[in-house]
């Protein structure tokens, strides 16, 4: 796990601001540092500002306050063309008026490269990414999938150290996204490159990244690898972003250490991890996995807080069983199970007891 | 397709052997869908009908019949028919002996006497200027009597008659076809043998005029080019607030009455005008060199820069608008300067527009005639001003025609010139 301090960073926002109008803030007192090789997910809401720190650190915006450097040189002056940073757009931003292979000549003559060297590279780079035979197309007579595999070509035909990627997958169709996350995941560890990725698709974020900086409100709500994210969410905002999340509001009973009793609306009381709570009678929300809640007692730790449940709905999606419950007067507990041989079918209207590890119940800041 | 919910039909259709292919009740496909769509189709027709008609009778019409005077005037041949047949008989270089002479009387009597002597006179004048009134006033004689020989008689009322030049020009006119029209508007007459030859150079008008009108018009292109192309881009790219009142800014002269901005222009123009008040209050000038800008060539290119503008900065704006940003935050990225990008990527994605707005440009301004009638000058005239003069003046419709229909062709020319080397399925008018 890298920290926050950025001695060896690749890539390091030091206390970053940005500020369009002159009157509120897009990113607050930004700190993110960056290892060589590694892949970082900026992950958040739109308006989150994500792309602006992308947009800074590609040079396209600059900083209102603080430093960005890349690989120890500060980099905040260095206009665009001369920071060597490999860009993938999200509209892919293919030259319409040029041939693919003018498209990745491009980058290398404006760097003065002879003919011979520019052909080898682009021949490289085509079959890099399987498109070998295209070299002679028009962007326009390519399919959504093909134009991104020749973004990413371009952007790594001129052997950047750096590579940004703008939502790239957005315009895809699922399977293709999938497809091509497995891809550009492959290229990265084959390359050894460092990757900075902004999506707001958090399957994307858990699945490609080394690590995952999830925005809100610009801020590092989280930075943190994907199942650290997801199982131990520090705040509200995380865990609720990252996948489903059950969030059940509360007032603090008892502390001790890491472990709480919270009293929820109802009066019923549960055991709860505390995550950024700090004293009794403080409000809370209590964060709970929808997989990780269980309504058989032999499944749960002995010991733990059981509280009652009326059944609401059972949805059938083949490999789960996505069961609505009205727990502690909220009508919108979702609970999974897995659909095993021999699973309980749960009847809507039903009561059942549920519960679950202390563990997997985090005491969050109140919503 | 009346059995088409039929599936027993469908699927036996569906089974035929090859062949044309059928609907369900075994009706030619084509036939069917001609048949299904012909309401559709006719409904669409009778939308566009009033526009077409309206097209034909007021456009396609009058124009073509204007262009068929550039070739076709029988001013003479229709009034003159026995001298228009002599000369048809006797080839050129023929002496006119008695029976030109007594063909010609009977012709200017009958001319005379139906009164469409003045329609001959006109024609005649278009070739021998000043012959109008030989003929009228011949006719008004030959009404009063006249006896052979008619050679001396026509000789004695007006000894013009023996001119060779009237000779030859009515041997032109006894056709009705005629291509004499577009030869003096490239500034070549018939000689006497009927060979092709300049005009003497001081009349030698119309292709220097054609020449400067293309010239200026490329120029007014170019200036149009230089000034409305930042405009468009910071109509395109600023925020939508600010680019609205700069496009209200671009428009207000279309909202003005030509005649208002060139006037204007004139006042700011003229030699005691605003311009040049403020450089001699500014010292740039001595109050005795105050410029000419006005009425000449330069007042017409800065009046119709001025003019034309919008029509170069809006189909650049409408294309500008589509080009989104990335593309040059993708050059600069992959290592262009800004110079680089704007030149390898930006501005070739602005073609279109800019195909359009120069083509739109320069055919308007290669037809333009208030701007340059109300501000050139002698200098600052074009080809359509002298299409003006024929129409209006000297009333030589077919001159005007003729001139009309070589500037037509040479735009035409320009727009296949245009469709070879850029495409015209590139042009983007917004």
């Amino acid at each position: 796990m890298l920290d926050n301090t950025s001695g060896d960073a690749f890539v390091a926002f030091e206390h970053v601001q940005k500020s369009y109008d002159g009157q509120t803030l897009v990113v607050k007192d930004l700190n993110l540092s960056i290892g060589k090789g590694e892949f970082v997910t900026m992950l958040g809401p739109s308006g989150s500002g994500k792309t602006t720190c992308l947009m800074m650190l590609a040079g396209f915006e600059t900083a209102t306050h603080g430093e960005i450097r890349l690989d120890g040189r500060p980099i905040n002056q260095v206009p665009p063309h001369k920071r060597g940073i490999g860009m993938v757009f999200q509209n892919y931003a293919l030259f319409p008026h040029m041939t693919v292979g003018e498209n990745l000549s491009f980058p290398l003559e404006v760097r003065g490269m002879d003919k011979a060297e520019r052909e080898a590279r682009i021949r490289r780079s085509l079959d890099m990414v399987q498109m070998g035979a295209f070299a002679n197309r028009r962007p326009a007579q390519l399919s959504g999938g093909q134009q991104q595999r020749i973004a990413l070509a371009r952007a790594l035909v001129f052997d950047p150290h750096l590579v940004l990627m703008d939502e790239p997958l957005g315009a895809l169709d699922k399977q293709l996204r999938e497809h091509m996350q497995f891809e550009i995941k492959h290229l990265h560890e084959e390359l050894g490159i460092t990757v900075v990725y902004v999506t707001h698709d958090q399957t994307e974020a858990l699945t490609m990244s080394d690590r995952i900086a999830v925005f809100n409100d610009g801020r590092i709500q989280q930075l943190a690898t994907p199942n650290r994210l997801y199982e131990q969410p520090e705040n509200s905002f995380v865990a609720g972003f990252i996948g489903e999340n059950n969030a059940l509001p509360g007032v603090i009973e008892k502390l001790d250490g890491d472990k709480a009793l919270v009293k929820l609306a109802d009066g019923e009381v549960i055991d709860a991890t505390a995550v950024n709570i700090r004293e009794r009678g403080q409000k809370t929300t209590v964060s709970i996995r929808p997989e990780r809640v269980e309504f058989k007692p032999e499944m749960m730790p002995s010991g733990a807080h059981t509280i009652e449940a009326d059944v609401l709905e059972v949805v059938y999606m083949g490999d789960i069983l996505r069961t609505r419950l009205r727990v502690a007067g909220s009508d919108d507990f979702i609970m999974k199970c897995r659909n095993t041989i021999g699973q309980t079918r749960l009847e809507p209207g039903q009561k059942i007891r549920i519960g679950w590890h202390p563990q997997d119940a985090r005491a969050l800041d109140p919503i | 397709m009346a059995n088409a919910s039929d599936p027993q039909a469908a699927i036996s259709a569906a089974a035929a052997p090859a062949g044309p292919l059928t609907t369900a009740d075994g009706k030619p496909l084509a036939w069917s869908l001609a048949r299904s769509q012909a309401r559709a189709k006719r409904r669409a027709f009778l939308l566009v009908l009033p526009l077409l008609a309206f097209i034909l009778i007021t456009f396609v019409v009058p124009i073509g019949q204007m262009l068929q005077r550039s070739f076709y005037n029988d001013g003479f041949s229709a009034n003159m028919p026995e001298i228009s047949q002599w000369f048809a008989e006797n080839p050129r270089g023929t002496e006119p002996d008695d029976a030109a002479w007594t063909a010609l009387a009977n012709d200017l009597l009958a001319s005379a006497e139906a009164r469409s002597i003045g329609v001959v006179g006109t024609r005649i004048n278009y070739d021998v200027p000043g012959t109008r009134s030989l003929f009228t006033s011949t006719g008004r004689k030959v009404r009063r009597g006249i006896e052979p020989p008619y050679r001396e008689a026509l000789l004695e009322m007006d000894e013009e008659w023996g001119d060779p030049r009237i000779w030859s020009a009515m041997r032109e006119a006894s056709q009705p076809v005629t291509s004499n029209f577009y030869l003096a508007a490239v500034d070549r007459t018939r000689a006497d043998d009927g060979s092709i030859e300049q005009v003497e150079p001081r009349q030698r008008i119309y292709v220097m005029l054609f020449m400067r009108t293309f010239w200026l018009s490329a120029l007014i292109t170019v200036l149009t080019f230089l000034l409305g192309f930042p405009v468009a881009h910071l109509l395109a790219t600023l925020p939508m607030r600010k680019s609205n009142l700069l496009m209200i800014l671009v428009l207000l002269p279309f909202w003005t009455s030509l005649l208002v901005r060139t006037t204007s222009w004139m006042v700011l123009l003229q030699q005691q005008g605003v311009i040049n008040d403020i450089l001699v209050w500014m010292g740039v000038i001595g109050g005795g060199q105050r410029l000419q800008m006005i009425y000449n060539q330069t007042g017409t290119i800065i009046a119709m820069t001025h003019i034309l503008l919008p029509f170069m900065i809006l189909p650049l704006y409408s294309v500008m608008r589509t080009i989104n940003p990335s593309y040059v935050r993708a050059a600069r990225s992959l290592g262009a300067t800004s110079w680089t990008a704007f030149r390898r990527i930006y501005f070739p994605q602005t073609l279109p527009g800019l195909g359009a707005g120069a083509l739109l440009v320069f055919i308007l301004a290669v037809g333009y005639y208030i701007t340059p009638a109300l501000v050139g000058g002698s200098s600052g005239q074009l080809i359509s001003n002298m299409i003006a003069l024929h129409m209006t003046d000297t009333l030589n419709w077919s001159m005007a025609a003729a001139l009309a229909a070589l500037l037509l062709g040479s735009v035409l020319l320009l727009y296949w010139l245009y469709d070879k080397l850029v495409g015209v399925d590139n042009l983007k008018l917004g």
